[in-house]
């Protein structure tokens, strides 16, 4: 009975609701089976130090603004403990038109945490008829991490970065949160996941302001490439493969990824120039 | 002394029915009409931000006549049974057939049983891959769905306009043919609605692009295909003596919303352009989770 509105013969009360532009709202009103976080493995529920199994998990996000933008980049790998459980992930994604997302920490909760966040930003753009502020945004994304905290605490946890350009500032800004739901403006740059902490010192010494977007782009790339050398969670660019990070540039004119070809690019460039290791 | 008596109902369906009827004809009227690249929309519509026409979905979009805040109501339903239906399944599985068909089992309901018909007529359209499988269903007060083909008229003097668009319509017009069609088949309607008694003069009135409500399922684009146009690119598309016929394939380069295609250059801003110049920017978030992109590894 999932999406069948039609048990009285006509659309239950939740769809007619006046003057509510969440779909989140929605769904916990006429269909909470189906919103992330709540269907608590039967058993582990409140059970301090239940065993989760082993799950597969999504490592290294990194995000760093400059003059006009913002530009995200994920790299590939999802482990499970040592295993290496997917070569190909990809952990950054459009929230909209004007921002994106990336993931790190289990996925599954984080991809459906994702698939909702999409739907509510264009489903609030089409009952408005108006985009969200960016604060609006980085605030729902908050909210539906809150609505995870009880997976989280079972160790299930989500942690997003969101980045975004804001039009009535016309800058890019990153948000970055903790499991609870807190939500943190970070300067300059952030990364999360488990090679954040090699990630963010190449960041500290080759980020600066006044950086164009290419270069922006190279920078995310090596610091990504440094978190694969010293993290065994975060996969380095796999040029036998052609499997590459996914980065992608947030500016006035939207969102665009960059293909396949471009950060082949823009990886050699980094080869040659002898900062690739 | 009140003796309740009794009405056949044969006599309360057709009191309930010549009720919606009169007071949707009293609207102005709407044409949903497919052209060569998609589906139009041409509404007569003084209001800037009151709208009859609306994107429900990627390829589905919605156009109403009669009362506002009842097709409002209905509006809002449709779009959150569309991403209801494309969040539990997949953004494939949600259809303008499904949809038509949950309206007419609200507009039904209403009909038989509330106190009060809805006094509204819709249309819900699907542009599909070729013109032969656009969609257009045509939803009345009481509940019947039709299956049209070709165009839709709705409000006002819809009867007279369906005529005429009879007559003038065929497939593969191009976009700014349909418009300039619809557009003189509005003109038409005398604005009194069939309840009024007013002289209906052909062609006696002439509606100015600000008293238009257009919108265009574009088939051409990639995932919402659903565009409203004004500014020039509307008086372009209108005028019989510009060669432009159709809607340019990139959206605005105003940053904000995309939904709006007025073909004005945005002014120059000091934006350094994105890495790597030759792909078009993308303004559509296309990557769903789940779905990676192929990008030809």
């Amino acid at each position: 009975m999932t999406a069948d509105p039609f048990r009285e013969g006509r659309l239950p009360e939740a769809f007619f609701a006046p003057g509510n532009s969440s779909f989140t709202d929605f769904l916990a009103a006429h269909a909470a089976h189906l919103l992330p976080g709540r269907s608590l493995p039967t058993g582990a529920a409140g059970v301090a130090g239940a065993a989760v199994p082993e799950l597969p998990h999504a490592t290294t996000i990194v995000a760093a603004t400059f003059d006009g933008g913002v530009v995200m980049g994920g790299d590939r790998r999802a482990t499970m403990g040592n295993y290496i459980a997917h070569r190909e992930m990809e952990k950054v994604y459009p929230a909209d038109d004007y921002s994106a997302v990336g993931i790190s920490g289990t996925v599954g909760p984080a991809i459906e945490m994702i698939r909702l966040f999409q739907v509510e930003l264009e489903h609030y753009e089409k009952i408005e008829g108006a985009l969200m502020s960016l604060e609006g945004k980085a605030n729902r994304l908050a909210t539906m991490l809150r609505g995870n905290l009880p997976m989280a605490m079972q160790g299930l946890a989500v942690v997003p970065l969101y980045a975004g350009y804001d039009l009535d500032r016309n800058v890019g800004r990153i948000f970055s949160y903790d499991i609870s739901g807190a939500r943190y403006e970070e300067h300059s740059y952030h990364s999360t996941g488990s090679g954040s902490l090699f990630a963010k010192g190449s960041l500290k010494k080759r980020w600066r302001p006044g950086l164009s977007a290419d270069e922006t782009v190279s920078v995310v790339l090596e610091s990504l490439q440094d978190a694969a050398d010293d993290d065994s969670a975060t996969g380095g660019s796999d040029a036998g493969r052609r499997i590459y990070p996914v980065i992608v540039v947030v500016t006035a004119e939207g969102y665009r990824r960059l293909t396949q070809d471009e950060t082949e690019a823009a990886f050699r460039a980094l080869t040659e120039r002898g900062d690739a290791r | 002394m009140s003796m309740p008596f009794y009405v056949p109902p044969e006599q309360q369906m057709k009191d309930r029915a010549d009720y919606a009827r009169r007071n949707i004809a009293r609207g102005r009227p709407v044409i949903v009409l497919g052209y060569d690249n998609g589906i139009a929309f041409v509404a007569e519509n003084a209001s800037r931000s009151l709208h009859k026409i609306s994107e429900i979905y990627d390829r589905i979009a919605f156009a109403a006549a009669g009362r506002y805040n009842e097709f409002e109501n209905l509006r809002v339903a449709g779009v959150r049974y569309a991403d209801l239906r494309g969040y539990s399944y997949d953004r494939s599985d949600v259809t303008a057939r499904g949809l038509a068909n949950a309206y007419a089992q609200i507009l039904g309901n209403v009909f038989t049983q509330d106190s009060k018909p809805m006094e509204v007529e819709l249309a819900v359209a699907q542009v599909g891959e070729t013109p032969e499988t656009d969609q257009i269903y045509r939803l009345t007060y009481d509940g019947s769905v039709a299956d049209e083909q070709g165009f839709v008229v709705m409000g006002g003097q819809a009867d007279a306009i369906a005529t005429g668009m009879q007559e003038r319509w065929r497939p593969g017009l191009t976009l700014s043919a349909a418009l300039t069609l619809a557009v003189e088949m509005l003109s038409r309607d005398s604005g009194n609605g069939s309840g009024g008694n007013g002289t209906d003069t052909p062609g006696g009135r002439t509606l100015t692009s600000d008293r238009l409500e257009v919108a265009v399922l574009d088939r051409a684009r990639p995932r919402r295909a659903f565009r409203r146009l004004g500014g020039q690119l509307l008086e372009a598309l209108l005028a019989p003596d510009d060669p432009t016929t159709d809607v340019p394939s990139s959206d605005d380069s105003r940053p904000g919303k995309h939904d709006t295609l007025t073909g004005e250059q945005a002014p120059e801003t000091p934006v350094p352009p994105a890495p790597a110049p030759g792909d078009p920017v993308s303004s559509e978030p296309d990557q769903q989770p789940g779905h990676p992109e192929g990008e030809g590894a």
